[in-house]
């Protein structure tokens, strides 16, 4: 209440003096005809009166009425004067005017512009944005009204740019000159769009005006593509942060046992759909705390992920060291299973895991580059798993271990490293980091059985760019091909993308057959 | 002194062999048809069309089995790719099949079904010639030759070998795959080639074709087993069983292992090529999932529950897992996979030399027994 009264003093204080409303745009509003009721909201916006406002808002609400000759609005029971707002007797058989969708829509976007000169900035910001995307040129009047008396400088930036937009179709050429000036500092493609027909003599009769719409068209086009390939460049990002996760177990247990593991890709599924449980568990027993259950399944995840792998490398893996490439046909058949028992525990549809609410929305940097918190968090999620691999292969002793059997296993034995313990050890954290990327990756994908077929392919091709061994060249190959598929999709479509990166591989592979970091030394074979 | 060709060719099996094989001749290429034909279909004796479809159709896997065999079990490379050159093959004479539609498409119209759902005015280029037997039965041979020349080539000259070998041709046929779903690449996306009408102006699925293809699939496989017998046993074999076994040793004896790689890789695959080519107009349909790594990995499958480094082995575990597949599918379709996986679990932990091995240790066994 005492909100509203500030607001109407303010307007009052900040309105040229008009207590009652032009009578004749207000009968208008009840005319028969749709272009009169049309051009007598425009009419009424044009005077930013509060007065406006109430009449319009009644109308959109269907409580104005033509009684006799007088408009008026009827609240109730009560029945006021649509000119001057005063309370008069209830009207005998008050008619209501025809409001049809064109007429909605007009008073629409009528309330929304008047709402620029609201009390509250919050409601002039959000009219202000909204109203970006459907300026016409009637407004221009209006827009220079809100935006002389505005003191907020972010809405007072948008309004610039509402009313250059207004302005273009002005018909002094100083005037678009001037608006399209401004409006090539920014680099949204709607302006583009509006500004498009300028740079074309039948858009533009002034040769000035139409340069300057040219240049200013390119000067959007370059930020506009600027920002696309940064774009790319940061998905590019998040995508070889998932496939690190997914190449760095691998890089561990193909480094230490020599073995490809093709069901790899289900221990990301595991670690998935350990995520997907913890949900499940949160809403069932801690509805409050559903934001928590991203953090709480990481350590689940980790360990799912890790036990199924300790079980893989004890009964199967373990007996065929030495035979790579039966172990490579003994995993895909783990894989399969892993994928069946899936199906039949979960069922073989895709299951929903949703970001929580702090991981949603992004980061705008312009208006077409966003960028999305899910994906930012997975890029420092992968830095921090990289870094605890780091630390735990450089400095603690199970590290020196795997780093040991990993450069000459035969002599790791023979100074008293347990070999066949580090290999589980390794399988195991292997198995878990691979766990870690199923959680990274139920935050940006489909979770369901058949998820870790896809992403397989691509970590094997990040073991064999980067080489075997050292963490860089995983980190670099993930990075790297990650950044570059997504660079050449961009431009070439994902199927062509996928396939010229393999041909890549095929002719880099060539020249380093070991690989971007391969290890030094008399150790091949 | 050389022996002439035909002696060298009867001397790459046995007796016992020779008989085993003519015996398996005259079932498919006589027996067979007889009793398709001859008794009908309530009577005990009468061997049913999807008889013939499912057996024709596990003896092309067979043949491939076969291929897959020179390249595993004598050459030591495992490759998981070989699926896309069963597919190049079947998608070459399929090409030749589409075009035998004529205007008996569901659209009429001279151009295959999917170019005019997609628009398409003219023949893609490569699809010139497709209309001729000669041309598509060329091509069966020279598209996966060539594919197979060209990585094989990169491949085996850069010393790519093991796991990574095996990994690099999956990702192959994954590309590949990817290639074939787009519908603008030109062979009809993801549903492929099918409704096939005629092959050489004969119905397709009349039992008199059905039968010349069977046979010729029949005799395809024999004449494949009798020249990967002559061919193992030749210096040619013998070498690559040395290069399978020590390959730098034999690098330092003088030979040069990227040729018999590369000669036996590009057999291996020209081979698959020929089983695509005699699977498309059995089994009426070819499309991308065909190049699936799944698709590929599971001809290893056939080649180690049969026994890899033998020539019987791959076509038996041929025959015993896709009879299996068809028998789960129809009968326990969710343990299909879960079979298919602890097939490949077991038989690598258990069964290193697969069913020919077994039954080889069986009999040394009741030998031994019996000395």
């Amino acid at each position: 209440m005492k909100k509203t009264l500030i607001a109407l003093l303010l307007c009052a204080a900040t309105l040229p003096a008009q207590a009652v409303l032009d009578p004749a745009p207000v009968r208008q509003l009840a005319a028969e005809d749709s272009s009169a009721k049309v051009a007598a909201i425009r009419q009424l916006t044009q005077t930013a009166d509060p007065d406006a406002v109430r009449v319009l808002k009644a109308m959109a609400e269907d409580s104005l009425f033509l009684a006799g000759d007088k408009v008026v609005i009827i609240e109730g029971e009560q029945a006021f004067d649509a000119t001057s707002g005063e309370a008069i007797k209830m009207p005998a058989n008050p008619e209501s005017p025809t409001v049809n969708n064109r007429i909605r829509g007009e008073l629409a976007s009528a309330l929304a512009a008047l709402k620029l000169f609201d009390a509250d900035v919050g409601v002039r910001l959000a009219s202000a944005q909204k109203l970006q995307s459907q300026v016409t040129p009637e407004m221009a009047p209006l827009l220079a009204r809100a935006l002389n008396q505005e003191s907020d400088a972010q809405i007072k930036a948008l309004l610039t740019l509402a009313h250059a937009q207004a302005n273009l179709a002005n018909t002094d050429p100083a005037a678009r000159l001037e608006a399209v000036k401004a409006l090539a500092e920014t680099s949204s493609p709607t302006i583009k769009s509006v500004l498009l027909p300028l740079t074309e003599k039948a858009g533009e009769p002034d040769d000035k005006v139409r340069y300057e719409a040219i240049a200013a068209v390119k000067a959007i086009d370059s930020r506009l593509a600027m920002a696309e390939n940064v774009g790319r460049a940061f998905s590019g990002l998040s995508l070889g942060s998932i496939l690190l996760l997914g190449a760095l177990g691998l890089a561990i247990t193909y480094g230490v046992m020599g073995i490809i593991n093709m069901a790899h890709g289900e221990l990301l599924m595991v670690g998935a759909y350990a995520t997907y449980g913890m949900q499940s568990l949160f809403r069932a027993f801690a509805p409050d705390y559903i934001d928590w259950y991203l953090p709480a399944a990481i350590p689940v995840a980790f360990f799912a992920a890790a036990l199924v792998g300790v079980v893989m490398e004890r009964t199967v893996i373990r007996w065929l060291y030495g035979r790579t490439l039966e172990t490579l046909l003994a995993t895909w058949g783990l894989s399969l299973v892993l994928i069946q028992s899936a199906r039949v525990l979960f069922g073989a549809q895709n299951v929903e895991v949703s970001n929580p609410s702090w991981m949603s929305g992004g980061i705008e940097v312009m208006p077409n580059l966003i960028l999305p918190w899910n994906r930012i968090i997975i890029v420092g999620f992968a830095m921090f798993v990289l870094f605890l691999v780091w630390v735990l292969m450089n400095r603690t002793r199970l590290g020196m271990f795997v780093r040991a059997v990993t450069q000459n296993r035969a002599m790791a034995g023979c100074v008293g490293v347990p070999t066949a313990r580090i290999d589980t050890m390794a399988f195991a954290l292997g198995a878990g980091i691979a766990g870690l990327g199923g959680v990274a990756l139920s935050q940006i994908s489909n979770v369901g059985p058949d998820m870790g077929q896809g992403y397989i392919v691509d970590s094997f091709m990040v073991v064999v760019v980067g080489g075997v061994g050292q963490l860089a060249g995983a980190v670099w190959a993930a990075l790297g091909l990650g950044i570059f598929s997504k660079l050449l999709e961009g431009w070439a479509g994902a199927v062509i993308a996928k396939i010229s990166i393999l041909v890549c591989i095929i002719i880099f592979i060539q020249k380093r057959p070991q690989g971007i970091f391969a290890l030094k030394g008399r150790f091949v074979e | 002194m050389r022996k002439p060709l035909t002696l060298r060719i009867l001397s790459a099996l046995d007796t016992k062999s020779w008989i085993a094989l003519g015996i398996f001749l005259a079932l498919a290429l006589l027996v067979v048809p007889v009793l398709h034909l001859n008794f009908p279909e309530d009577s005990a004796f009468h061997v049913s069309t999807y008889a013939i479809t499912l057996i024709g159709k596990i003896m092309c896997y067979a043949l491939v089995a076969v291929a897959m065999d020179l390249i595993w079990g004598y050459g030591g490379i495992l490759s998981l790719g070989h699926g896309l050159f069963f597919a190049l093959g079947g998608y070459a004479f399929g090409m030749y099949l589409m075009r035998q539609i004529g205007r008996d498409g569901s659209y009429g119209a001279d151009l295959p079904d999917f170019m005019v759902f997609l628009d398409w005015k003219e023949l893609p280029w490569f699809w010139l010639g497709s209309d001729s037997f000669g041309w598509a039965s060329f091509l069966v041979l020279a598209v996966p030759a060539v594919v197979a020349f060209v990585f094989g080539y990169f491949a085996f000259r850069s010393r790519i070998k093991g796991v990574y070998f095996s990994i690099i041709t999956q990702a192959l046929t994954y590309a590949a795959m990817l290639l074939f779903f787009r519908n603008e690449t030109g062979f009809g996306g993801n549903n492929g080639f099918t409704d096939f009408k005629r092959v050489l102006g004969v119905t397709i699925t009349s039992p008199e074709t059905r039968l010349v293809l069977f046979g010729l699939t029949a005799v395809m496989l024999a004449a494949t087993l009798v020249f990967a017998a002559w061919l193992v046993k030749s210096k040619f074999g013998r070498v690559l069983t040395a290069i399978r076994d020590a390959e730098s040793r034999v690098m330092f004896i003088g030979y040069n292992p990227l040729w018999y790689k590369l000669t036996i890789w590009v057999i291996s695959a020209v081979l698959c090529g020929i089983a695509g080519a005699l699977y498309v107009p059995q089994v009426g349909i070819i499309n991308p999932s065909e190049m699936s790594p799944g698709n590929s990995i599971e001809i290893a499958i056939w080649v180690a529950v049969g026994g890899r480094g033998t020539l019987i082995g791959p076509i038996i575990g041929a025959f015993v897992v896709n009879l299996a597949k068809s028998w789960f599918t129809v009968s326990f379709p969710e343990y299909w996979l879960f079979f298919l996986g602890l097939l490949f679990i077991v038989v690598t932990l258990l069964l290193p030399q697969g069913l020919v091995g077994l039954w080889k240790k069986l009999m040394a066994k009741k030998e031994g027994a019996a000395a």
